[in-house]
């Protein structure tokens, strides 16, 4: 496995919402604002990225008995870092995420490749990984956001791109983007697209 | 030795957590004053928004401190009205609220809003231009759908004219209870009258939106969509605290005081020019 392709490969052929139907749930919470996603999406790609690093330098001294509660520590404490990194620097927008850095350590993504991948692979490696399957959960979280910030609020990263009907304008949002089953119809189209580019990825 | 030894697992597990419990709590301390300095900076940002003495939300530090040096803090005793004697930087009134030491239960009967306790004591932050108050901003809480909502009500100098409200803190459904924190919808509170003749709160957030020919429409805010329950808290919140077993006493005694002097702007109401 090549560097490369171990960071380009969760993007498409890979990838961890699309293909592996991972981290579901975190993409319909956060995606209603771009700048949430964008802030949710650095986050998950630093937290998934060091929780393999780390997770793959100790795998040899990993009891096979407390493995998982191993990796649950590491992402836990991860996850709080960031948080408490976020709260100090970028407050509004740390305020504006709430509950949802810290649900960053159920999402099935980190602990998916720690478990997979960090358990079996060198740090290096383990670390790309993790970027690579970051990135793939952003291009998700990215495509679903700009539909429904655009759809459903008419702007994009809170500036306006369509003006609304309400301020004068001609556009009337589209109130079930801003609905979290939306997120799953988007995410349903991103599935199709993929595997209609993709045929191999289609289940039989 | 196999490392699936019971020694082996509990060394591993012992020094793991002392490791991770390090890092966090290194960070948890050291990051600590930068976090309260935001937050602290974000109440007031968050007061100034509410009043509309500060239009862009992404002001910078020195700008918030700079308009915040027009605004005064007062603490005042909620059952006689009167400023007391306490220093309004060390008072933490959502402290108070909690503890069940300090807290004053709200009885049922006044509770219109569901809040069940607040302090003893409220902080009420007076405007000042000129020597003069021309704005009364309050501090507010109320419970909506999930969350508690902490906000501020900007009132005029008459008490009863709404200039603004926002909220800084609350965990109500993205794009739909959250939507309390839209600029749009929060533009309509300004210029609401909140209380009838006999200075009861009467604001209210309805369902749909405001006729504007109707009677009462003054007293009236269109409701949020998709959310009764927040809206009705909002109601709730607006009705408690303007009422007489929060700042009523205190906007009384204001009322008074203002009237005693001499600037009486009461009916002075603004003309319409154009």
């Amino acid at each position: 496995m090549s560097i490369k392709k171990n960071l380009i490969d969760p993007i498409f052929n890979n990838n961890p919402i699309a293909l592996q139907i991972l981290g579901i749930c975190s993409a319909l919470a956060v995606t209603t604002k771009l700048e949430s996603v964008l802030v949710m999406c650095l986050a998950v790609i630093v937290v998934t990225a060091l929780s393999n690093f780390c997770v793959s330098l100790i795998r040899n001294n990993i009891p096979s008995s407390i493995r998982i509660i191993v990796q649950m520590t590491i992402i836990a404490s991860l996850v709080i870092l960031t948080d408490q990194v976020l709260k100090a620097f970028v407050y509004d927008v740390a305020k504006s995420m709430s509950v949802y850095i810290g649900l960053i350590i159920t999402n099935c993504i980190v602990m998916g490749r720690a478990e997979a991948y960090a358990m079996k692979n060198g740090p290096v490696m383990s670390l790309i990984d993790g970027i690579g399957n970051g990135l793939g959960y952003s291009i998700v979280l990215l495509f679903v956001g700009v539909f429904r910030e655009l759809l459903g609020s008419g702007a994009l990263l809170g500036i306006e791109i369509f003006k609304l009907k309400n301020a004068g304008g001609w556009f009337q949002p589209d109130g079930m983007f801003l609905l979290s089953p939306m997120a799953f119809f988007l995410i349903g189209f991103f599935i199709w697209g993929v595997r209609t580019w993709k045929p191999e990825q289609v289940e039989h | 030795m196999s490392k699936d030894t019971v020694s082996r697992t509990l060394i591993v597990a012992v020094s793991l957590c002392v490791v991770c419990s390090l890092l966090v709590s290194g960070a948890a301390v050291s990051l600590r004053p930068m976090q309260i300095e935001n937050q602290k900076l974000d109440i007031k940002k968050n007061l100034l928004l509410a009043s509309g003495l500060l239009k862009n939300s992404k002001a910078s530090k020195a700008e918030i401190e700079k308009i915040f040096e027009s605004v005064e803090a007062q603490v005042i005793d909620f059952k006689t009205g009167e400023v007391v004697d306490v220093d309004p930087e060390q008072y933490d009134e959502l402290k108070e609220a909690r503890d069940a030491k300090t807290r004053y239960n709200i009885p049922s009967s006044a509770d219109v809003g569901k809040i069940r306790a607040r302090a003893p004591y409220g902080k009420v932050y007076r405007v000042m231009e000129n020597g003069v108050v021309s704005m009364i901003v309050l501090p507010v809480f109320g419970k909506g759908l999930w969350s508690t909502m902490y906000g501020f009500v900007a009132l005029a100098p008459d008490t009863k004219t709404i200039k603004g409200l926002g909220f800084y803190q609350h965990g109500e459904t993205p794009g739909l209870g959250g939507e309390i924190e839209n600029p749009r919808w929060l533009a309509q509170w300004s210029g609401k009258q909140a209380f009838d003749e006999e200075y009861q709160p009467v604001v209210e957030v309805i369902k749909g939106s405001v006729d504007s020919t109707t009677p009462g429409n003054t007293h009236k805010v269109d409701g949020l969509s998709g959310a009764t329950i927040t809206s009705n808290g909002v109601t709730g919140m607006m009705q408690y605290w303007l009422g007489d077993d929060a700042y009523g006493p205190y906007l009384a005694q204001f009322r008074q005081g203002s009237a005693a002097t001499e600037f009486d702007t009461s009916f002075e109401t603004d003309e319409e020019v154009l």
